[in-house]
């Protein structure tokens, strides 16, 4: 079975002071080849524990993923991960960042640089190739760290609030550019996000999770990753369907966050 | 007194250069950053002015000159010197019937650290003689004035009057002279004007410890010249620091990866590092005695800790999503190792290497001060036996511009190396 399978999975933290958080309750659900999936939920509700078992850096207490058929049982080059920031390698150039999955390989220069300078012309890096990465602005940065992720020709691609740390025309520029390469390479994408619009225009799938215990709370399909490749997301966002759908799960998240504010009160 | 007023021309200084720079180089140089809130605590926030740094070097060396009576300083500003040449006073002798008589002391000054000349006087008339004394600048002459008299003090002759000041047991009086007192027994104790500046002895001058550099530079100290002196403790620091180095940062980072090394050593090197290494000195002295080795080892075990805790900070320092980052794109464990642990440990590790090669610059010199027969501190030390100030100043001051030296060396290796640092 091709796919990322994400069955029955359990997590639960042991604190040192001998209570336990339970970061998520009984997931389950199936990613296709190609899918784009947005995870939203409030604060703490599991969504990072649940990328980091995917990802292979966390075991679960229950459960497995699988993924094109065998089990997942730690990191792996097929699974790539974008993060919010932080994760580029301050000693290397921009090029070395974006070659080094292959070069860990093996691979000889001849076999990964068409791809790499492909990739660099793709996200708009080409003429900072040779920069240190500490002389890039942060949206730079995290094209850097897509291009990396992509040289690396994973088959899933796990993306923790990859967006997060930029200023708005910037983040919609960047959307902009994983719709494009999303719909180019056909990737299975899983991308958390804070963003009701980020998670809406950018999911073809959306999953609302819902905290203590973390589970799925609600899924959407939606239309909106589709009409976006290539187009201006502005007007998208013009879709009767789409404001509509922005409230509801406004509300929804709205409701959560006031049930934990009202429990954590409670227990005061 | 001299003191106070050094701290005083300091102070005036530091005001005045200030004030003057403040409204006539700042204003035309201010821009928008100089607008910038300075929030406490951020480094950028506040730069070192270029100005104040010259000022303030110049002042240093302005001071030192003035105070010795430098030839590099132009008289003017010199402080006042001290009486030096020849002067005189008289003295009223009254014997016991109340007979008084007057004779005056030639008193010829040499200044600090010459030779004094002895000056004959012509004895005069009357009961009591006129005397002649000969006596170093700054300091006190006790004038036994009845040696040529009539009638001495034994016979309850005593001095009521100097410069026709009257003057009894205890009382001091000053003139244009100097500074004069009646000791206990009844003789005349005099100073000239020491003025303020200092002795050589206490502070040489500028260009006697420049001098002292060239002779030693071409001639040598204790058999050795100043560049195998200063060659010597240089090679002592870059040994103890290299071998510390090199099984400082593997311990690291064995201290960094592995829980197991990590308890084993850590009683170790918590303990050690708060032991300053001047205090290991005895114990090296007593098991490797005074040669090299004791030496080495005392700066190996210096910069040992430092670097290994330095490698284990650099390790464990590491952001973890980079770590996974590698992970998932197919990194093995000995790669993560290579490309990212190892480099990521780098800026970690520099600073400690700053910070071991100044304790090693210091260590070195302290051991030398106690026991060595070559090196920066072994010369001073032995310098300052013979109270040869200008050989001390000079030690000193070269052992300042190496340690300062050797900072800036390692922060162009590392601004090279780990151009990164503190930028991520
Ligand atoms: N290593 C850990 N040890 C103990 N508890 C943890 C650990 N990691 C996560 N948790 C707990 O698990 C819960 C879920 O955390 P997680 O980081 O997955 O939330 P999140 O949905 O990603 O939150 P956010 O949106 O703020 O990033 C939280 O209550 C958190 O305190
Ligand atoms: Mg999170």
């Amino acid at each position: 079975m091709t796919g990322l399978s994400i069955e029955n999975i359990s997590m639960r933290f042991d604190l040192p002071n001998g209570s336990s958080v339970q970061a998520l309750k009984n997931v389950s659900l199936h990613l296709n080849e190609g899918e784009l999936m947005s995870v939203l939920g409030p604060s703490g509700c599991g969504k990072t524990t649940l990328l980091n078992i995917v990802a292979g850096f966390l075991a679960p207490t229950e459960g497995q993923v699988v993924m094109n058929g065998h089990k997942v049982t730690g990191p792996a080059a097929e699974r790539g991960m974008v993060f919010q920031q932080g994760a580029l390698f301050e000693w290397m150039d921009v090029r070395s960042n974006v070659s080094f999955g292959p070069r860990m390989e093996g691979q000889r220069p001849s076999q990964y640089d068409a791809h790499v300078d492909h990739l660099l012309n793709v996200t708009g890096l080409r003429d900072f190739k040779d920069k240190a990465i500490y002389e890039l602005s942060g949206g730079m940065q995290q094209r850097v760290a897509l291009a990396r992720c992509l040289a690396n020709d994973p088959d899933v691609i796990l993306m923790d609030e990859p967006l997060g740390a930029l200023d708005a025309l910037t983040r919609e520029k960047m959307q902009g550019l994983v719709l494009k390469l999303w719909k180019e390479t056909g990737k299975t994408i899983i991308l958390i996000t804070h963003s009701v619009e980020e998670a809406l225009l950018l999911g073809e799938r959306l999953l609302v999770m819902a905290p203590r215990p973390g589970r799925i709370h609600k899924e959407y399909n939606l239309p909106f990753a589709d009409l976006g490749v290539g187009a201006d997301l502005r007007e998208v966002k013009k879709h009767p369907d789409y404001a509509r759908t922005r409230e509801e799960i406004l509300e929804m998240i709205w409701d959560m966050e006031e049930e934990i504010m009202g429990r954590a009160e409670a227990a005061q | 007194m001299i003191g106070s007023v050094i701290l005083l021309v300091y102070v005036a200084i530091f005001v005045l250069s200030f004030l003057a720079v403040r409204f006539l180089v700042h204003k035309t140089t201010r821009d928008f950053t100089s607008l910038k809130t300075v929030t406490f605590g951020d480094e950028s926030a506040v730069t070192s002015n270029r100005i104040a740094s010259i000022v303030s070097v110049t002042t240093v060396f302005l001071i030192w000159g003035s105070f010795t009576g430098s030839s590099w300083v132009p008289g003017f500003l010199h402080a006042p010197g001290p009486f030096v040449g020849e002067t005189s006073f008289t003295y009223t002798l009254e014997t016991a019937d109340g007979v008084r008589d007057d004779a005056t002391v030639y008193v010829k000054v040499a200044d600090f650290g010459q030779e004094t000349e002895s000056i004959e006087a012509a004895p005069g008339e009357g009961i009591a003689k006129d005397d002649a004394v000969a006596m170093n600048a700054s300091r006190t002459a006790t004038i036994l004035f009845d040696r040529n008299d009539e009638v001495t003090r034994k016979d309850g002759a005593r001095v009521v009057a100097i410069d026709g000041i009257a003057i009894g047991a205890g009382d001091e009086i000053r003139t244009e002279t100097g500074r004069f007192a009646l000791t206990d027994k009844g003789a005349i104790s005099f100073a000239p004007p020491s003025g303020l500046q200092m002795e050589p002895i206490w502070l040489p001058p500028p260009e006697d410890v420049v001098g002292r550099v060239v002779e030693i530079a071409n001639e040598g100290y204790r058999d050795s010249t100043l560049w195998r002196h200063l060659g010597y403790s240089l090679f002592r620091v870059i040994a103890g620091f290299v071998f510390g180095a090199l099984l400082g940062i593997p311990l690291g980072y064995a201290m960094g990866l592995s829980d197991w090394f990590r308890g084993w050593f850590e009683p170790i090197v918590e303990f050690m590092r708060p032991v300053p290494p001047l205090a290991l000195i005895p114990l090296v002295i007593i098991w490797f005695g005074i040669g090299e080795t004791g030496k080495i080892i005392l700066l190996f075990l210096a910069s040992l800790w430092i670097m290994a805790i330095a490698a284990r900070a650099g390790v464990s320092g590491v952001n973890i999503s980079k770590v996974h980052a590698a992970y998932s794109l197919g990194a093995s464990k000995f790669q993560v190792m290579r490309h990212v642990i190892m480099p990521n440990s780098l800026p970690e590790i520099f600073t400690g290497a700053r910070v071991a090669m100044g304790v090693c610059w210091g260590t070195v010199v302290a051991a030398e001060l106690v026991a060595a027969s070559e090196g920066a501190g072994m010369m001073i030390m032995v310098a300052s036996k013979f109270q040869l100030t200008d050989i001390v100043l000079m030690g000193i001051i070269l052992i300042g511009v190496i340690g300062f030296g050797i900072d800036i060396l390692m922060r162009k290796a590392e601004s090279v190396l780990v151009p990164w640092k503190g930028r991520s």
